[in-house]
């Protein structure tokens, strides 16, 4: 069938709709490498503009790092630029299966398996390991991925409140009668940044007979005093049944991600699960990259400390300005403004201080919980922190908001 | 009658409001354009209906326009009560 002029107009309307809903997303240039300090066009064709980036999941500063540069460069040199294959037929490298046990050390667990991203892992994790006769129980703040991995997973799916312990173990009790009970999480909320109670989540685990489910994306290499990652912040290292987690963030920023957790339920990723059997392996070179970031953060609690340093420095920063912050302990800092029009106007006013961030409003957040998400980076010095806090008390004090509240921003601004 | 939507109501609250929300819900509140229920976490209530009054609900007619305010979902309710 032909690219009617009907169904092309049937799709212009459905774009328009999201434009005039003010839900379209538009890409913003990066002129050069991520980092602290970037140049960005924006909107597209503008000159560029030298702004400090706020909103990356740089959290260690490793993506552009002279040393897993190099490392990539080697791995580029000594084990070429593509396997041109998925990893069961001749897509596995002596480097893969390297990384993959590195993770495994780093992680505390008994085996590691890579996917093409963590959003391939929690796709794939769910539908190999569960069945009909099984349940997952997710925290209702999950990262999409897990939504999405559990909606292909024939096993039976429910959900709790957001971290609450009194709803996950009545719907543990509601569960007795399933085979296996998987209790489902993200270590650090990626919205709001806060930890899960892994603590007693893993022994409310064991009074019910379940197993633990945990999604370290915003966590692996920081969280934790080895940064580990939740489950070493949380004193349950090794505790965790099954863990996922990216090496597109903290770990690197390039690309890749892996199940990691009890061997059987490796292997069982190994034989089953799609995206690892039917998508291209990771690259050498990144794997090279990898490996390296992995020798950073084992040898070196460096730059994790620096994190948390620049953290409670910018949390404190922001409070002392009168801002009204999510609480939490990660580098991930929401600003909450509860308005969508007055996130979008603030990132704005932001930007044009010099200091890039992204207001977040519904669908991604809850109605009515708008926000600008900050996030912190161990390449931040203390003069990137100092302009940007600067900026945001101006541009706090512009929209009169230093001091309020929820219910008088919202009074203010409306819903 | 009404008491069905009392407990529709009553169990919306239970299960997806947070201790600290105010949020007030009437049997006419859109629960899942509105954003207080996302489809998600909607088999829950699913489960919870089909248990409470022994029916069931085929996949297909848990929509989230059919389970979208406490009216709808109780007229789904009646409707598979019947069948
Ligand atoms: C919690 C969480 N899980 C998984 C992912 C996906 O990771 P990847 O970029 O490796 O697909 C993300 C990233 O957006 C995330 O925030």
């Amino acid at each position: 069938m032909a690219f009617s002029t009907t169904i092309r107009e049937s799709y212009r309307q459905e774009l328009n709709g999201l434009r005039a809903a003010g839900l379209y997303k538009e890409e913003r240039f990066i002129l050069g490498n991520q980092g602290a300090d970037i140049e960005v066009e924006f909107p597209a064709g503008a000159a560029g503009r030298k702004v400090i980036n706020f909103c990356a999941n740089n959290y260690l500063g490793l993506s552009s790092h002279p040393d897993v540069v190099a490392a990539a460069r080697e791995g580029l040199a000594s084990h070429g630029y593509g396997m041109s294959s998925v990893r069961f037929i001749c897509g596995t490298q002596d480097i893969h299966r390297r990384l993959e046990d590195r993770l495994t050390a780093f992680l505390g667990t008994e085996d590691t398996i890579l996917f093409p991203s963590c959003m391939d892992a929690n796709a794939g994790v769910f539908e190999a390991c569960l069945g009909a006769d099984d349940v997952m129980i997710a925290d209702r703040l999950v990262h999409a991925s897990i939504v999405d991995g559990m909606r292909l997973c024939k096993a039976m799916n429910d959900t709790y409140k957001h971290s609450d312990m009194n709803h996950l173990e009545e719907k543990l009790k509601e569960h007795q009668d399933k085979r296996i009970r998987l209790i489902i999480t993200d270590g650090v909320f990626s919205m709001d940044g806060d930890i899960a109670k892994l603590d007693e989540i893993v022994a409310l685990a064991e009074k019910y007979d379940a197993l633990v489910f945990v999604d370290d994306s915003h966590a692996s290499g920081f969280i934790g005093k080895t940064g580990r990652g939740t489950h070493e912040h949380c004193g349950v290292f090794g505790k965790i049944d099954i863990i996922t987690t990216t090496l597109g963030k903290g770990l690197g920023g390039a690309s890749g991600g892996c199940v990691s957790g009890r061997k059987e339920i490796v292997e069982m990723c190994r034989q089953k699960a799609r995206p690892y059997l039917f998508s291209n392996t990771v690259a050498p070179m990144i794997v090279a990259g990898a490996l390296k970031v992995l020798d950073l953060v084992f040898t070196n609690t460096e730059r994790r400390d620096t994190l948390e340093w620049n953290t409670k420095y910018w949390r404190q920063g922001l409070a002392e300005a009168g801002f009204d912050l999510k609480q939490g302990d990660s580098p991930i800092v929401p600003v909450m403004l509860y308005n969508a029009k007055l996130a979008q106007d603030m990132a704005r006013d932001l930007f044009a201080e010099g200091i890039y961030v992204v207001g977040f409003f519904f669908p991604v957040v809850p109605q009515g919980a708008a926000r600008i998400r900050t996030q912190l980076s161990a390449a931040h010095t203390r003069a990137h922190l100092d302009k940007g806090l600067a900026a945001f008390r101006k541009v706090g004090a512009k929209h009169g908001i230093l001091g309020k509240g929820k219910k008088e921003i919202t009074e203010m601004f409306g819903k | 009658m009404d008491d069905q939507k009392k407990m529709i109501l009553d169990y919306v609250v239970r299960e997806y409001l947070e201790e600290d929300d105010d949020t007030e819900i009437t049997y006419d509140t859109e629960l899942i354009s509105g954003g207080i229920v996302d489809s998600f976490s909607m088999v829950s209530l699913k489960r919870f209906l089909e248990k409470k009054y022994n029916i069931s609900i085929p996949d297909a007619d848990a929509s989230p326009e059919a389970f979208d305010t406490v009216n709808s979902i109780s007229a789904l309710v009646d409707r598979f009560k019947k069948a």
